[in-house]
């Protein structure tokens, strides 16, 4: 089972992320983060395959993949 | 518990770990860590100087743990070319928005090509001036609305978006021009590869390396980070079209 | 170190300084009447395994200059009056990203497209900042083709001592004639430290040359620390020629080759037992302002002579307050000559 890691302090929720995963595994959280965004969350209980898509498109650099 | 879980995407060595000053879903960030990626797979950090340009890109020596000098605005080319003179065994990319490499710095970019300096240009082209509030660019479509073009782009008032990339690779001094986007996963790629290939024809002295990068500004364009890729995909790729435009073999500059 | 003099062209003297102080890059654009420094450069240079590039233009020139001295090398540019307009944004960003470069002034006349008579009506632009922003240029000012030659090796070393832009303001009679030149290689160039040049962050942390200061505080900071540096530069770095001072009741103070001429008007008048000195700057800034303060202090008359309508004798003027100055400028077009002067000396010599 992979997983991903979403720094949230890096995060301006731009859910970009959101549009490219195959499983529908993250969405926009209700919580703020320190810079006022409502940052993306990762739904773990789901089925991510470590494809790296979100990783690839987020501007930010903040979600990294572990396989 | 699972034993050997390993880390398949993580931030490159060559891009510090500090925010990004850039808006929500603003591209630069995705071709910075491209570019830094590009650095580390080649291990060239340690002699690459960069060039930042002036623009949202001017915070290139915040990201990027390379050594780097600033440009004055569209000057970018010229400074870079003065680097790798001085220092020819070092790797020299400039980064550069469209008002600052396509409308002021345009005589300095044709002739560094024209020159075949072996240099990598990376070209961030968003369709409008972002850091000065979304004014008319070289590259605006027509039609499209700016805080300078009001009634939207019109030819007989502004001309056309210009073609960078097409134009650069009609030269003889250019040995790579591409032009990529983050639009599908397959474009990501597409855009990795190219970035990669400009450093590495760099590494290999084929010459002068361009890659134009379509990018969103969804700040400057009022569109959502999500609606901005679609605008990128709908509107700009169509006139801007994707892929290779020049792509010199090694035996060619024998 | 040779003893065997040359005749050299004044503009070849220059490229012969700085091929002598080592420098091996050069960016320019060919502009009269300066061009034989690039042709001369161009044949020497690839010889010596150095770079010379012919720019597209002065200002992609000055700023492969910003680019190539950021990585410590010495490295120059040459142009005249129109082309170092253009420049002056570039010399902005490396006055304010503190780079050491050489730049050459062979003036000609302005404004505009003017002509190619020499001129000194750059002194303004040279001495006073010349682009946007709080700085200053080293500027020297030669007045032979000797010391063309020598202040050309001077500048790269006062260059790297104050991590600053050095100009060398010339003109279109000095650069343009022939000399006896004693060509004399330093046996040890001077160096300075270059703890800041782009090499590449190998086994250290990364460097950046930048003038952009936007932080609480930064560049108010930054501003005052050039500011040091141009202080510290009227401390150590005045430079000037004097003859007959001593005794003089009028000192005639000019530069280059407005100086040149008035020297000869200056022994006419001793000829005549006129008591009239000559007071050379080389340095135009820092302007040698503490030495004229000290003429100022006895009773003495001073006349500036100057190839514009007026420029350096504001700040003489302000150098001698309270004390008469008076003033002969020839715009470009035809040079004084030394009777021409002399004249004047005569018209305005106390009693």
């Amino acid at each position: 089972m992979a997983r991903i890691e979403i720094k949230q302090s890096l995060c301006k929720g731009c859910a970009l992320c959101t549009t490219l995963c195959p499983e529908g595994l993250i969405e926009i959280g209700k919580r703020l983060n320190e810079s006022g965004y409502f940052f993306a969350v990762f739904r773990e209980e789901g089925t991510c395959k470590g494809c790296a898509l979100c990783a690839k498109i987020c501007p930010d650099v903040a979600i990294e993949v572990w396989k | 518990m699972q034993a050997a879980e390993k880390k398949v995407f993580e931030r490159p060595r060559t891009l510090k770990e500090v925010p990004f000053h850039f808006c929500p879903g603003c591209h630069h960030g995705i071709a910075h860590r491209m570019v830094a990626e590009a650095i580390d797979k080649f291990q060239l950090r340690e002699r690459t100087i960069g060039v930042a340009s002036v623009g949202c890109s001017v915070f290139l020596y915040d990201y990027f743990d390379v050594d780097v000098i600033e440009a004055p605005h569209g000057r970018a080319a010229a400074v870079a070319t003065g680097v790798k003179r001085a220092r020819n065994d070092r790797i020299v990319f400039s980064y550069q928005g469209d008002g600052d490499l396509a409308s002021i710095g345009i005589a300095e970019t044709i002739h560094t090509a024209n020159r075949g300096e072996n240099i990598t240009i990376i070209f961030i082209n968003n369709t409008v001036y972002g850091m000065t509030g979304g004014q008319l660019a070289p590259t605006t479509l027509l039609g499209q609305k700016t805080s300078t073009s009001p009634y939207g782009r019109d030819f007989m008032q502004d001309g056309y978006p210009i073609r960078m990339t097409e134009i650069l690779a009609t030269l003889e001094g250019t040995a790579f021009a591409a032009r990529v986007a983050f639009t599908t996963p397959k474009n990501i790629n597409m855009a990795k590869k190219a970035i990669e290939k400009a450093f590495q024809f760099q590494k290999e002295e084929l010459g002068f390396t361009f890659v134009e990068v379509l990018s969103a500004c969804p700040t400057n364009w009022g569109l959502s980070p999500v609606d901005s890729m679609k605008r990128v995909e709908n509107e700009m790729i169509p006139y801007f079209p994707l892929g290779i435009f020049k792509e010199r073999k090694a035996a060619d500059v024998l | 170190m040779t003893e065997k003099q040359d005749l050299v062209k004044g503009n070849e003297a220059v490229a012969m300084g700085a091929l002598d102080a080592g420098c091996r890059h050069y960016f320019g654009y060919p502009i009269t009447p300066q061009s034989d420094i690039p042709e001369y450069l161009s044949y020497h240079l690839p010889k010596l395994g150095g770079e010379f590039v012919q720019a597209e233009s002065e200002v992609a020139a000055i700023n492969m200059l910003l680019g190539a001295a950021a990585t410590g090398v010495r490295a120059m540019t040459s142009s005249s009056s129109p082309g170092i307009s253009l420049m002056q944004e570039g010399l902005s960003y490396i006055a304010g990203s503190e780079i050491p470069i050489v730049i050459i002034n062979m003036s000609r006349s302005g404004p505009g497209l003017g002509g190619i008579a020499p001129s000194q009506g750059d002194y303004f632009q040279a001495v006073k900042g010349g682009g946007h922003g709080d700085y200053h240029l080293l500027v020297l000012a030669p007045n032979s083709v000797q010391e063309l030659y020598d202040l050309t090796i001077l500048a790269f070393e006062l260059a790297e001592k104050y991590r600053n832009p050095v100009m060398i303001l010339g003109d279109a009679m000095i650069g343009q004639m022939k000399e006896p030149l004693l060509r004399r290689t330093p046996e040890k160039i001077v160096e300075y430290p270059k703890d800041w040049a782009l090499t590449g962050a190998k086994g250290r942390p990364q460097r950046v040359l930048k003038s952009l200061y936007l932080k609480d505080g930064e560049l108010t900071a930054h501003n005052w620390k050039l500011h040091q540096k141009y202080e510290a530069m009227k401390k150590d770095e005045i430079r000037y020629e004097e003859v007959f001072v001593e005794d003089a009741e009028l000192i005639l103070v000019a530069f280059g080759s407005a100086a040149r001429i008035s020297r000869t008007s200056v022994m006419m008048a001793r000829e005549q037992g006129m008591k009239v000195g000559l007071f050379r700057p080389i340095t135009l800034f820092p302007f040698p302002e503490p030495r004229l303060a000290d003429f100022a202090k006895k009773d003495v008359g001073f006349f500036v002579v100057e190839l514009n309508t007026g420029q350096m004798v504001e700040d003489v003027k302000i150098a001698t307050a309270g004390r008469s100055v008076d003033f002969f400028g020839k715009p470009p077009g035809a040079l004084p000559t030394p009777e021409e002067i002399f004249e004047k000396i005569r018209e305005i010599y106390p009693g």
